[in-house]
């Protein structure tokens, strides 16, 4: 193999290679059929990819930029590779993950028995900031909240997979794992015969089903669309890829109207029926009527259409009380709780500035400890406590301390390295972190893989496309 | 189909054509002045002010610009990103509209808006300009051809197609009455127009090129070129493409297609007017209209070209309960209204 020839493992765990630079096996079939590609083909396949992935528009767009710029997402051409042992442990620790919250979540919404239990303390749920009173006691359609989910998977130093964080409102990503997968095809369909790799293209027709089967009674053939921000947000191109994938409708919130408690689109023929919705909107902006009064993204009146069960939403509201990271702390214990098992992922250690020992520790450890707000997302209102000056950490300490219930700190975790094209030097490690989508409706499925993301810059560990991220095609193998 | 994206279908079908048409004019004045060495700055600007105006910029232009000349005029009809009608602001919006709808054409007819767009904003398009204006517009036009291949042989025959159509057409016919307006100034005000000289011969040609209907003339009339057959083939031709008259007809058509109502009847306001222009380009001939003045005739025809595309919408994409169409506001102001 000529262009890996040099790489080598570091103190971090490395997805490819041992400590001892051996390849691992399950990376062995593809270092021999990438060995017989030179420098010159990869950079050509390089630029066709980059060029490719322009001229599709498989961008997004960067706020805060006027001229509205859009940028690819730098995407490496070394997959990750998953062996199927390794695969099935996940998918079982997502699925049992994705089962407790749904019953957190209906729990919380209904009877309140893990609060009353006192496993988890009533007062973290009630002040979470995506908590919504309002539908305490609502039935939600198949008593489904999460029906999509995003989860962040990391390794430790010794290889073993964590979970980071779970996105149970609208994550975002899965159109580049699809897209990402279609790139390798094209540019490497030797190297893909060989390895043996799990398709991810059911991904759409799996949603879909997800969709369809949440549809309000008594409707046989459903109309599903996917309601979008616009063509300002910065993952449209995702919305409009799902949509056409899906063959449904895109919607902005203009296109939609109600009227007695139904929903309907605005079309050249006049109004039509809506009977399930994928929403990537927010709570806060879906309906100006009850939430807030300012959303010009929203459609006034479909809170109450889906009050009355006329349609339907995934996923539901107020599910982001699940990925609060406050609640994010309880999970291993919600899993216990409902479903009498021991987490098959573990949880990061994780240190909650409400509670007094842990505030305690967080205070005097600051410079070790990455902190990071509840609430927020994209890599922002967080501190990485190594890294940062003392300017910054002085900050974090007076904010921990004003709003406690706000902030969470866990150790610094290194996450594992993978090889990844580096330009003039060649291939170097980078950290990477694994979001696979786990979809829950008549039964869970989960597309094999997920969006490998990769921290570019050297030693970052930041992988958010907003702050020099990239992507990696993710292939899980047969046996 | 939504009325939102009917809307962005038109809209991105017209500025795909508009853009063709700005090249097309462009791109022929430029190499008619090859043939004009001599001429002196009053004769040049006599030349380049017509264009300005067809666009109805006339204005902004001279705020930006002294003078209209071979320079000034084609900077601000093809980089200029103030000017909506340039070629770049085009195909700019061509690209926002068909982002809009992006689950609605085709993956090759949005790879090709996309990589127009992006080679119009790059760097490599200002050094093609600058080595050869001649290679650059035909850049532009062979990627509208392209477009309008990929439209006509990868976009489904149905509703979206309908108002690609119909978004063409108009736009397409707007512009065929621009250009031929261009020389008007050469003409009287009213009656049939007297031999050319050797200059305003050239010029007719060049008006001629701007609507690619050099071939078809000569297969019908010859060499000779003057402003009354020039006219006629460009307005009341049924067989030339880009004709008036062969645009009202296929626009009407399409209506037609929409609705489902048969010709020689109305359900709406969209066909009744474009089935009388039908009517009247129909049993219109050239000397009448020149009676009446060229000039005041295309005004005119202009007027009623925009009010088919204002009953469209007011039929198809506005909804009485519709608050507030940002978008075709926007884009309607970005026509170019005399």
């Amino acid at each position: 193999m000529s262009l890996l020839n040099n790489y080598e493992s570091d103190e971090f765990f490395d997805e490819m290679v041992t400590g001892e630079s051996k390849v691992r096996g399950h990376y062995q079939a593809f270092v021999e059929r990438f060995g017989q590609v030179d420098k010159q083909e990869f950079d050509a396949k390089r630029r066709a990819v980059d060029l490719a992935f322009l001229r599709q528009g498989i961008t997004f767009n960067v706020y805060g930029d006027s001229q509205g710029t859009e940028r690819i997402f730098p995407f490496d051409l070394i997959p990750r590779i998953i062996p199927a042992s390794e695969w099935e442990h996940l998918e079982r620790g997502l699925e049992q993950r994705i089962t407790a919250l749904n019953l957190f979540l209906h729990d919380i919404y209904h009877e309140q028995r893990i609060l009353k239990d006192g496993v988890v303390p009533p007062f973290y749920v009630l002040s979470a900031k995506h908590f919504r009173r309002e539908f305490v006691n609502f039935q939600v359609p198949k008593d489904i909240y999460v029906h999509i989910c995003g989860t962040d998977l990391i390794r430790d130093k010794d290889g073993t997979y964590l979970v980071l964080e779970d996105n149970c409102r609208s994550p975002s990503g899965v159109s580049y794992v699809l897209e990402n997968r279609r790139a390798m095809k094209r540019s490497f369909p030797g190297v893909f015969e060989a390895v043996g790799v799990r398709p991810v293209d059911s991904y759409s027709t799996d949603l879909l089903k997800t969709m369809e089967y949440i549809a309000p009674a008594g409707v046989v053939d459903p109309t599903v669309v996917l309601l979008t921000p616009g063509a300002y947000n910065s993952a449209y191109f995702e919305h409009t890829y799902l949509a056409r994938q899906m063959g449904i409708e895109i919607v902005e919130g203009r296109d939609l109207v109600v009227r007695d408690s139904h929903v309907f689109m605005r079309t050249t023929k006049g109004l039509e029926p809506v009977h399930v919705i994928y929403r990537r909107i927010d709570d806060d902006f879906l309906d100006p009527t009850v939430f807030r009064k300012d959303s010009v993204l929203g459609v006034p009146g479909l809170i109450n259409a889906y009050r009355e069960g006329n349609v339907s939403l995934a996923n539901s509201i107020g599910t982001g009380v699940a990925d609060d990271k406050v609640v994010y702390y309880f999970v291993p214990r919600i899993i216990k709780y409902y479903l009498d098992q021991e987490p098959i992922l573990p949880n990061v250690q994780t240190y909650l500035a409400s509670e007094d020992e842990d505030m305690k520790y967080m205070l005097e450890h600051l410079p070790e400890l990455v902190v990071k707000a509840a609430n927020e997302s994209g890599g922002y209102g967080m501190l990485m406590g190594p890294r940062a000056d003392k300017a910054e950490i002085d900050k974090f300490r007076e904010l921990i301390q004003a709003d406690p219930r706000n902030y969470i700190a866990q150790p610094m975790i290194s996450l594992s390295r993978h090889p990844t094209w580096c330009e003039e030097a060649g291939f170097e490690g980078r950290h990477v972190d694994l979001r696979p989508y786990i979809l829950y409706g008549e039964r869970t499925t989960i597309v094999p893989g997920g969006l490998t993301r990769v921290a570019l810059n050297k030693g970052s560990l930041v992988v958010n496309s907003s702050q020099g991220g990239g992507s990696k095609d993710t292939w899980v193998l047969y046996d | 189909m939504l009325s939102r994206v009917a809307n962005s279908l038109y809209w991105m079908s017209r500025y795909i054509e508009r853009a063709d048409n700005v090249a097309r004019i462009l791109d022929v004045n430029l190499q008619l002045l090859l043939d004009f060495r001599r001429l002196n700055d009053e004769h040049l600007a006599r030349h380049w002010t017509p264009i300005v105006q067809s666009t109805g910029d006339e204005e902004d232009f001279f705020e930006i610009y002294d003078e209209a000349n071979g320079r000034t005029v084609p900077e601000y009809f093809v980089f200029n990103r103030e000017n909506p009608n340039s070629i770049v602001s085009s195909i700019a919006q061509a690209r926002e509209n068909a982002r809009m709808v992006r689950d609605q054409i085709t993956i090759e007819m949005w790879e090709e808006i996309n990589r127009i767009h992006l080679l119009a904003r790059s760097d490599r398009a200002l050094s093609i300009w600058h080595s050869s204006p001649a290679e650059f517009f035909h850049e532009i036009r062979a990627s509208s051809f392209n477009l309008q291949g990929l439209i006509a042989s990868t976009i489904p025959r149905n509703e979206g197609w309908y108002f690609l159509q119909a978004g063409k057409y108009i736009e397409r016919a707007d512009k065929t009455t621009r250009i031929l307006d261009l020389r008007h100034e050469s003409l009287p005000p009213k009656g049939v127009p007297q031999m050319v000289n050797q200059t305003d011969a050239l010029e007719w040609s060049a008006v001629l090129r701007s609507c690619s209907a050099w071939d078809a003339y000569r297969h019908i009339h010859g060499v000779d070129v003057g402003p009354r057959r020039v006219s006629e083939l460009l307005l009341l031709s049924p067989e030339f493409p880009r004709s008036v008259r062969f645009c009202v007809s296929e626009l009407d058509a399409v209506l037609r297609a929409l609705s489902g109502v048969p010709p020689g009847r109305f359900w709406n306001d969209a066909e009744k007017r474009s089935g009388r222009l039908v009517a009247e380009l129909s049993f219109s001939e050239i000397d009448d209209i020149f009676a009446r003045g060229l000039h005041e005739y295309l005004d005119d025809m202009q007027l009623k070209l925009n009010e088919i595309g204002e009953a469209l919408f007011s039929i198809y994409i506005y909804h009485p309960f519709h608050e507030g169409f940002s978008d075709h506001q926007q884009q309607q102001q970005q026509q170019a209204v005399r």
